[in-house]
C-alpha cells in the first residue's frame, strides 16, 4: 500500500484529512457533510466569494448570506496530471484537476479549484459541464470534487 | 519626476551554472559572496564600496553576508515580496535607492542551490507545503494550515507546473494556440543555448524530440519545463554620475516596474480570482504599460527581450502581453519566427534562458541584457542598444526593467 492509501486512477487521493475550519469558513464544511455546496454571499453587493475571506473583494463589506447552490458548472480550465510528483501518487494518474465556474454565481472570485473524476483524460475539454460529488473523507470532512455531467 | 536614467549596472558577476544539486560543496551563502565580490570586481569596486542590497524573493540575508565581506556600512536592504516576479523589479527598487541618496553602491541577486529541495516539491512535505501556502507571509504569524488550505488541498494541483497548464489550457482553447507554438519557444532557445559554455542544455532539440517527450502536466511535456540548476549572479547598480567613471560601459536603467492587477494576486494555486480578461495572460499588462511609460518607448524599440520562461507558454503570454503581437496571437507570431536569434524581428532569451541555459529564477535574463548592451554577449544581437527584462509570472509583483546601452 502507497503512503497515501488505496489510490484510485484519476483521483487525488484526499491528502488533508481535516478541515481546520474557522468559523469564517464552517458552514461550508457543515454542508458538505450533507452533500451540499453552498458559498457565502455579499450581503451589500451580492457578490460570492470562495473560498470564504473576510472582506467582500467588490465593495469591501463583511457581512455575507450563505447560500446553497446548485453544485454543477463548467469546467473553466484543466490539466492532466499524468507525471506523479511522488512515486507513491502513480497508482492515480493520470488524474485530471482544473478550475469550475459555479452555475449560480459570478464565476471569477467564487470559482473551485477541483480534482474532476470520473472523466476521459483524453477527451475531457473546457466548457465540459461537471457537477460536484462529495467524498466523505472522514466524519469531520467531507471533499468535493467534480465528475462530468452525461451530455 | 521618475528613476529613468537616473542609475546604471555597471557590474556583473556570476558562479558557474551547475545541474541542479552538484554545487556542493559550495552552498547558496559562499555563492552569493562569490558572485558579489566578482559582481564588484567587474565594476572596479570592492566589498569596501557596498552599501545596497535590493533583492527578491528572500534571495539572501544582507546581515549574514555584510558581515561574511566586512560591508563597513549597509545603508540599504530591501527584498520585494512574493518570488521570481520580483528579479527585473528589484533593480528598479535598486535605482530608487541610489537615486535617492540612500545608497551608494546596490546588489542584487539570486543565489540557488537545490541539493535537497525542489522548487516543484518532489516530496510529500514539499506537496503539502504548496498545497497547503498560506496567505500569510509573516515569519511572526503562529503557522499552521489556514482555513483557505483546505479548499484546495484534495484537489492535486501541487506544483508550479500544475498551476501554468491550467492558464496554457485556456489560452489554446481561447485562441487556437498549439503545442507546437511552445515547441518553437523551447526549439529556439536551445538553439541559443547550444552556443554556449554556460548552458546545461546543449544537445539538439527536433520537433520530433518535443513531441517523443513524456507529458508531465497537459499541454505541458518536459521540456516546457524550466531545469532546476544551482548558482548565484549578482548585479551592481549605481547612480548614472558615477557610473561613467566605473570599469565597464554603463547599462542604464531606463525604466523599471513592479506590481500588477489586485486581482491577479497570488494567482497561482488560489482560486484563481483573476478576471476572465486576465486569466489567460501573463499578469504583466499593468507593469508593461508602466515599464513602457517610464521609458519613454514602445515595443518596436526593444532589440532583445529577456523573458522569464519557467513554462514555455508564458512566453507567449509575455509577448502578447509586452506589446510584441496583439493579445492571442503569440502562438503564430512564434511559428512564423518572431523570436528568433538573427533572423527574428525581437530575439528572445538569446541566453538559452531557463529552459536550456540555466534556472537561477531570473538574474541569467538580467546578466544576459547586460552583456547585450555592452556589446559582449556570445549571441550578440547586432547593434543591441534597448533590453526588455522581466521577472515572474507568478504570484504578485511581477516585474520589468528596460536597460539602454
Ligand atoms: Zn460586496
Amino acid at each position: 500500500m502507497s503512503t497515501f492509501g488505496t489510490l484510485t486512477r484519476g483521483q487525488f487521493p484526499s491528502i488533508l484529512t481535516e478541515t481546520h475550519a474557522s468559523p469564517m469558513t464552517q458552514p461550508f464544511w457543515d454542508a458538505a457533510k450533507e452533500d451540499r455546496l453552498v458559498a457565502p454571499k455579499c450581503a451589500s453587493c451580492g457578490t460570492f466569494r470562495l473560498p470564504p475571506s473576510p472582506y467582500c473583494f467588490v465593495c469591501r463589506q463583511r457581512d455575507v448570506e450563505w447560500v446553497e447552490l446548485p453544485g454543477t458548472g463548467a469546467i473553466y480550465s484543466f490539466t492532466v496530471v499524468r507525471h506523479p510528483l511522488h512515486p507513491d501518487l502513480a497508482d492515480a494518474c493520470p488524474y485530471v484537476s482544473g478550475v469550475v465556474e459555479l452555475d449560480g454565481t459570478q464565476g471569477a472570485g467564487a470559482r473551485m479549484l477541483v480534482n474532476i473524476i470520473g472523466c476521459d483524460p483524453d477527451t475531457v475539454k473546457i466548457g465540459d459541464r461537471v457537477a460536484i460529488t462529495w467524498e466523505h473523507v472522514n466524519d469531520e470532512m467531507s471533499t468535493p470534487r467534480f465528475r462530468p455531467i452525461p451530455a | 519626476m521618475t528613476i529613468k536614467d537616473k542609475a546604471a549596472i555597471v557590474g556583473v558577476g556570476a558562479t558557474p551554472y551547475y545541474k541542479r544539486g552538484q554545487s556542493y560543496p559550495e552552498s547558496e551563502f559562499s555563492m552569493a559572496c562569490s558572485a558579489i565580490l566578482s559582481a564588484l570586481d567587474d565594476a572596479g569596486l570592492t566589498a569596501d564600496d557596498l552599501d545596497g542590497f535590493s533583492i527578491y524573493s528572500n534571495s539572501c540575508d544582507p546581515a549574514a553576508i555584510a558581515a561574511e565581506l566586512g560591508v563597513p556600512e549597509v545603508r540599504w536592504a530591501t527584498t520585494l515580496t512574493s518570488g521570481g516576479g520580483g528579479c527585473a523589479g528589484a533593480l528598479g527598487v535598486a535605482a530608487a535607492a541610489v537615486d535617492a541618496g540612500m545608497a551608494t553602491t546596490v546588489v542584487t541577486l539570486m543565489t540557488l542551490q537545490q541539493l535537497s529541495k525542489r522548487l516543484g516539491g518532489s516530496a510529500v512535505g514539499g506537496m503539502l507545503a504548496y498545497a497547503l501556502m498560506s496567505e500569510s507571509s509573516s515569519p511572526y504569524g503562529g503557522g499552521g494550515i489556514p482555513p483557505s488550505a483546505a479548499f484546495t488541498a484534495n484537489n492535486g494541483l501541487l506544483s508550479p507546473g500544475h498551476s501554468f497548464a491550467q492558464i496554457a489550457s485556456r489560452h489554446m482553447h481561447l485562441y487556437g494556440t498549439k503545442r507546437e507554438h511552445f515547441a518553437e519557444v523551447c526549439i529556439s532557445q536551445r538553439e541559443n543555448a547550444i552556443k554556449r559554455p554556460t548552458a546545461l542544455r546543449t544537445e539538439a532539440l527536433t520537433l520530433d524530440d518535443y513531441f517523443n517527450a513524456r507529458m508531465i502536466s497537459d499541454p505541458l511535456c518536459l521540456f516546457d519545463y524550466t531545469m532546476e540548476s544551482d548558482g548565484a549572479v549578482a548585479v551592481i547598480t549605481v547612480a548614472a554620475d558615477r557610473a561613467k567613471d566605473l570599469r565597464q560601459p554603463p547599462v542604464y536603467i531606463m525604466g523599471s516596474a513592479h506590481g500588477g492587477s489586485g486581482r491577479w494576486g497570488p494567482a497561482l494555486f488560489r482560486y484563481f480570482q483573476t478576471p476572465d480578461d486576465e486569466f489567460t495572460s501573463s499578469g504583466h499588462r499593468p507593469v508593461a504599460r508602466r515599464v513602457y511609460e517610464m521609458a519613454g518607448i514602445t515595443p518596436s524599440d526593444v532589440d532583445v527581450a529577456l523573458l522569464y520562461d519557467h513554462f514555455s507558454p508564458m512566453v507567449i503570454m509575455q509577448l502578447e502581453d509586452y506589446g510584441f503581437c496583439p493579445i492571442g496571437e503569440g502562438g503564430p507570431f512564434v511559428a512564423d519566427g518572431n523570436i528568433r536569434y538573427k533572423t527574428g524581428t525581437i530575439p528572445v532569451n538569446t541566453h538559452g534562458g531557463n529552459l536550456s541555459e540555466a534556472y537561477i529564477i531570473g538574474m541569467t535574463h538580467v546578466r544576459e541584457a547586460v552583456e547585450q548592451l555592452r556589446g559582449t554577449a556570445v549571441n550578440q544581437v547586432e547593434g543591441a542598444e534597448i533590453a526588455l527584462v522581466t521577472g515572474g509570472p507568478a504570484s504578485l509583483p511581477v516585474s520589468a526593467s528596460i536597460l539602454r546601452k
